[in-house]
C-alpha cells in the first residue's frame, strides 16, 4: 500500500515568545491510503492538537508547528510537505484532500442556512460545481450518509435535526469533495450510545465504500476497538505507544496504555457488578410514585397546544445504603426525574416521599459539570460553608473543621480552603462537589452524570471514591448516567427510561445481563467494548417517538410483567 | 487592589488612571481652598489676561483666575458625575437584578418601563425633569441618575438571566439558600466585573452631561464656577480671549478621555478570558 500520509517528528507550540509552550514534542507516524489510524489520550495529551496540525487548522487556534514534517500524497501523486504550505496550498488541500468532522455537530453548523444550502456549498467549494448539481449532488449525499427522506431533509435548518442527523450531515460535507482522508475528531462524543453505534457503522461502510484513509480521535479507547487498524496512544504530547489495534490491545507494552486500559470501565454484560450487600430491602428512604412533569407548549400567548411529556409516570423506591442507576439516553426524563426530587422542577403531577433523615435536607444533588457547578467568584471555603449558612449554622471553627475533615477525605489537601474553583482541575473540582453535597449530612445524594465530564483514569478515581464514601456514610446514590459500563461499577439495581417512562427496572446483574425490553437489548448492544470489538454494529435507525402530546392527552396505564427476582419489565405497545 | 495593580500596568489604562488621579487632586485642592487665586473674587485691573505665569490658563473678563474656576470646575462635575452614576448604578442594579430574578411579568414591567426612559434622548430627558423641578445641583444629580439608570439596568439584566440558569444556582436551590444569598453571592458578585467597566463609561458620559447641562444654565447657578458655565461665557468673547474656551474644553475633553481609557483597560483586565489565562 502506497503511503498517504508521513508525519515525522512533529513540534507544535502555542503562544509566542517567552510565554511559548510546546505542547507536542515530535510525534511521529505514518498512514497509507485507506488506512483507519485511532489516536486515543485524554485531554491535554495533544491527540487534537496533532490533528488540526495536519490540516493547519492549528495556526487558527494560535499554535504554530516549529518542527518536523507532514508528508501528504496528493491525488496527483505529488508529494507535499504540509508543515511548510503557505495558506493557499492549505486551503485547496483542506477543500479537496482532507476532510474533517468535530465533536459537536451544532456548533459546526451555520444555524441560519439549510443543511442542503450547507452541503451544496461544499460541492460548490470543493468541486467547482453550479447551483442546480451542487443540490442534486447534494442530495445523493444525504442518501449516502442514509439519512431517510433525503429530498425533505435538504430544506431543513440545523435545529429541526437530532444529534446523529447533524452529525451525518457533517459526515456528508466532509466526504462532498472524495477526501482521501477523513479527520473525525470525537465525533461520537456528543451522542447517545445508539446513536453513536450508528454513526460508527457508518463510518465503517463509507471508509470501505470511498477507500479513505480515516484519523480517528477519541478518549475511548474501547470505542475505536472496532473499526481502527492502527492505534496511537499518547500522553502529554507524546505518543507512548503505536501499533496494530490487536497487538496495542492484547499486549500493551507502556505502562499508560496498561493504565488506561484498566481505568476505562468496561462493560462486561452485568458480570461487573457489585457484590457487597445489600440491606434485607428495608423501607425505602425514598418513594417516588406516579410522577408526571409536563412542560406546556403555547402557540400563542394563553393557548396550549399540548405539552412535553418529559416524565410519564415515574415509580421507585430508593432504599438506604443502595444504589439505584437510572439510565437512559438524551430526553429520556432521566435528568428531569432527578430535578423533580430536588424541587428544581414543578412536578405536574405525583407524589416524592422523603423519609425524615439526618439532617434537614436529607437529599443533596451533584452535578454533571463541575465547571457549571461551583460559583467561579467564591473560594472553597465559601463554597463549603454555603448549605451550612442556609440551613442556619454559624461558620466557627467546628464547621471549618468539618469542611477540613471532608476535603481530606475526598483526597484534597488543607490547602484548597482558600482557593478557587478555577484553580483545580476537573476531578479535583467534581470531588469538590461531592464533598460540598456531604456538607449537611445528607441520606440521599443525587449524582446527575457526575462523572461523564471526567477524563477516564480520574472517573475511575471518583467512581472509587464515591464507592468508599457510599459505605463510609450509609449514603443512597441515585445514580444518574448514560454510560452502561460506569452504571456497571457502581449501581446494585438500575431503572431504564425511554421516552419519559420507566420500561426496565430491577436488581442490576439481571437487567445488564438478561435485559428483556427491546430498548434494554437495543442500549445493552449499542455499548462499544474492548472486548466486544469482533462483533459488527449493523444501523439501526428507530426513531424516538415525540414527546410532545395534544393537550389532555393520558398515557395509557403501564402494564408490568415480573420477569424475575426483583426485575420487571413495561409490556410494550404499538403506540 | 490586583485590579488596580494592573490598571496601572496597562498601557493606555495607566495614561486614563493617570488623568482621573491628577483631577481628583485638582479638585480635592480646590474644595479645601489650595487654588492659585481666589476663584470668586473679581479683579478688574487684570480683566482678559492671557495665559501667564501669574495666570496659568488667563483670566476671565471679570479678571477672576480661570485656572482656580477650572479646579473648582472639576470637582463641582465630579460630585455630580460620581453621585448620579453611584445612584443609577444602585437603581439600575436592583431593577436588573430583580427583572431577571423574578422573571415573567416583572421582567415586562420593569424593563419596558427602562425602555420608555430610555426612548428619550438623555439630554432632553434631563431637561424635562430639570424644567419640573428647577436647576441646581441636586436636580442635575438626580436628572443624570434617572437617565443613566436604564443602562444599568440592561447592563445587569443580560448576564444575570444567564447567571440565573447555571449550576451553581440550582445547586444553591437545592440546600435551601435564601433569595437573597443567591442574589448577592451568586449573582452580583459575578456582576462585579461587568458593573465595574459600565460604572467608569458612565462617568465618562456623565461629565460632558453635566457639562453639557450647566452650559446651558440648567446644572450649576453662577457664580460658582463649573466648567459648563465657564465655556457659556466664553462663547462672545471666543475671537478675543480664545483660552477662555480653550482650556474648560480641554478640561471636559481629557476628563473624559481619562474615564474611557479607563474603562476599556478595566474592560481588557476583568475579562473573564484573561483572568483565567493569569491564574
Amino acid at each position: 500500500m502506497s503511503t498517504l500520509l508521513d508525519v515525522r517528528d512533529l513540534k507544535v507550540s502555542f503562544g509566542s515568545g517567552a510565554t511559548a509552550t510546546e505542547v507536542l514534542h515530535g510525534v511521529s507516524f505514518a498512514l497509507s491510503a485507506g488506512e483507519t489510524l485511532a489516536i486515543v489520550g485524554e485531554s491535554g495529551s495533544g491527540k487534537s492538537v496533532t490533528a488540526l496540525s495536519i490540516n493547519r487548522l492549528v495556526d487558527f487556534g494560535g499554535g504554530h508547528i516549529t518542527g518536523g514534517s507532514i508528508g501528504f500524497t496528493r491525488a496527483d501523486g505529488t508529494a507535499l510537505d504540509l508543515a511548510a504550505a503557505d495558506e493557499r496550498t492549505m486551503t485547496a488541500v483542506r477543500g479537496r484532500d482532507i476532510g474533517m468532522i468535530f465533536q459537536e455537530p451544532m456548533t459546526s453548523l451555520n444555524p441560519v442556512m439549510t443543511v442542503g444550502q450547507q452541503i451544496a456549498e461544499a460541492f460548490r467549494l470543493g468541486r467547482g460545481m453550479s447551483g442546480g448539481a451542487a443540490t442534486a449532488e447534494a442530495k445523493r449525499a444525504l442518501d449516502r450518509v442514509r439519512i431517510p427522506d433525503a429530498a425533505r431533509r435538504l430544506a431543513n435548518y440545523p435545529h429541526q435535526l437530532s444529534g446523529g442527523m447533524r452529525q451525518r450531515v457533517m459526515i456528508a460535507m466532509a466526504l462532498a469533495s472524495n477526501p482521501r482522508l477523513l479527520i473525525a475528531d470525537e465525533p461520537t462524543t456528543a451522542l447517545d450510545v445508539t446513536v453513536q453505534a450508528q454513526i460508527m457503522a457508518l463510518l465503517a461502510e463509507l471508509r470501505a465504500e470511498m477507500n479513505m484513509a480515516l484519523i480517528f480521535i477519541t478518549h475511548d479507547i474501547g470505542l475505536v476497538a472496532g473499526i481502527a487498524d492502527r492505534i496511537m496512544v499518547m500522553q502529554r504530547g507524546v505518543a507512548v505507544e503505536q501499533g496494530e489495534t490487536g497487538t496495542v490491545l492484547d499486549r500493551p507494552q507502556h505502562d499508560y496504555t496498561k493504565h488506561l486500559l484498566n481505568a476505562v470501565p468496561h462493560f462486561a454484560n452485568g458480570s461487573a457488578t457489585r457484590t457487597d450487600e445489600r440491606p434485607g430491602r428495608p423501607a425505602p428512604i425514598v418513594s417516588v410514585s406516579d410522577l408526571v412533569v409536563r412542560f406546556p407548549i403555547r402557540v400563542q400567548w394563553f393557548q396550549k397546544a399540548g405539552s412535553v411529556h418529559a416524565v410519564d409516570g415515574v415509580d421507585f423506591d430508593l432504599v438506604a445504603g443502595e444504589t439505584l442507576a437510572i439510565v437512559g439516553e438524551s430526553g429520556s426524563g432521566k435528568s428531569t426525574t432527578a430535578r423533580a426530587i430536588l424541587g428544581l422542577v414543578k412536578a405536574t403531577r405525583g407524589k416524592i416521599d422523603a423519609r425524615a433523615g439526618r439532617s434537614r435536607r436529607p437529599i443533596q444533588m451533584v452535578f454533571q459539570d463541575p465547571y457549571a457547578s461551583l460559583n467561579p467568584r467564591l473560594n472553597v471555603e465559601a463554597l463549603l460553608a454555603e448549605p451550612a449558612i442556609a440551613n442556619g449554622q454559624r461558620v466557627d471553627a467546628a464547621l471549618r473543621d468539618r469542611m477540613r475533615r471532608l476535603l481530606a477525605r475526598v483526597g484534597l489537601g488543607e490547602d484548597a480552603l482558600g482557593r478557587y474553583a478555577h484553580q483545580f482541575s476537573g476531578g479535583q473540582r467534581q470531588r469538590l462537589c461531592v464533598a460540598r453535597a456531604l456538607m449537611l449530612n445528607p441520606d440521599v445524594v443525587v449524582l446527575d452524570e457526575a462523572v461523564s465530564a471526567l477524563d477516564v483514569s480520574v472517573q475511575a478515581q471518583v467512581l472509587e471514591l464515591l464507592v468508599d464514601l457510599q459505605r463510609e456514610f450509609s449514603l443512597s446514590y441515585l445514580f444518574i448516567s448514560h454510560d452502561m459500563a460506569v452504571v456497571e461499577r457502581i449501581a446494585h439495581r438500575i431503572a431504564v427510561m425511554y421516552a419519559g417512562r420507566i420500561v426496565e427496572i430491577g436488581g442490576a446483574a439481571a437487567v445488564l445481563s438478561t435485559p428483556q425490553h427491546s430498548y434494554t437489548q437495543r442500549l445493552i448492544a449499542a455499548v462499544p467494548s474492548v472486548a466486544r470489538r469482533r462483533q459488527t454494529f449493523t444501523l439501526d435507525a428507530t426513531p424516538v417517538p415525540s414527546l410532545v402530546r395534544p393537550a389532555g392527552y393520558e398515557p395509557p396505564p403501564a402494564r408490568w410483567r415480573e420477569v424475575g427476582a426483583d426485575h420487571f419489565v413495561r409490556e410494550e405497545t404499538a403506540a | 487592589m490586583r485590579v488596580i495593580r494592573e490598571l496601572f500596568r496597562h498601557g493606555s489604562g495607566r495614561i486614563g488612571a493617570l488623568i482621573i488621579v491628577v483631577y481628583l487632586v485638582l479638585a480635592l485642592l480646590g474644595a479645601v481652598g489650595l487654588t492659585p487665586h481666589n476663584a470668586l473674587q473679581q479683579l478688574p485691573i487684570s480683566r482678559l489676561k492671557p495665559p501667564s505665569l501669574s495666570f496659568w490658563t488667563g483670566t476671565d473678563l471679570l479678571g477672576r483666575d480661570t485656572f482656580s474656576r477650572l479646579m473648582l470646575g472639576i470637582g463641582q462635575s465630579f460630585v455630580v458625575a460620581f453621585a448620579s452614576v453611584a445612584a443609577a448604578t444602585v437603581a439600575g442594579t436592583i431593577i436588573g437584578l430583580l427583572a431577571a430574578w423574578w422573571g415573567h411579568l416583572w421582567d415586562g414591567v420593569l424593563m419596558r418601563l427602562m425602555d420608555v426612559l430610555l426612548a428619550f434622548p438623555a439630554i432632553l430627558l434631563a431637561l424635562l425633569i430639570i424644567a419640573v423641578v428647577g436647576p441646581g445641583t441636586s436636580t442635575s444629580i438626580a436628572a443624570i441618575a434617572i437617565v443613566y439608570t436604564p443602562i444599568f439596568a440592561r447592563v445587569v439584566r443580560g448576564p444575570a438571566l444567564s447567571l440565573k440558569q447555571r449550576d451553581f444556582v440550582d445547586a444553591a436551590r437545592t440546600f435551601g439558600s435564601s433569595q437573597g444569598y443567591i442574589l448577592t453571592r451568586h449573582l452580583l458578585l459575578n456582576l462585579v466585573a461587568p458593573l465595574t467597566v459600565q460604572v467608569t463609561l458612565a462617568l465618562a458620559w456623565a461629565l460632558l452631561t453635566e457639562a453639557g447641562l450647566s452650559f446651558l444654565g440648567l446644572g450649576v447657578q453662577p457664580p460658582a464656577p463649573s466648567l459648563g458655565v465657564m465655556l457659556a461665557d466664553s462663547k462672545n468673547l471666543m475671537q478675543h480671549a480664545p483660552w477662555l474656551m480653550l482650556f474648560p474644553g480641554l478640561t471636559v475633553m481629557l476628563g473624559i478621555l481619562g474615564f474611557n481609557l479607563t474603562g476599556d483597560a478595566l474592560r481588557d483586565i476583568l475579562d473573564p478570558r484573561t483572568e483565567q489565562r493569569k491564574a
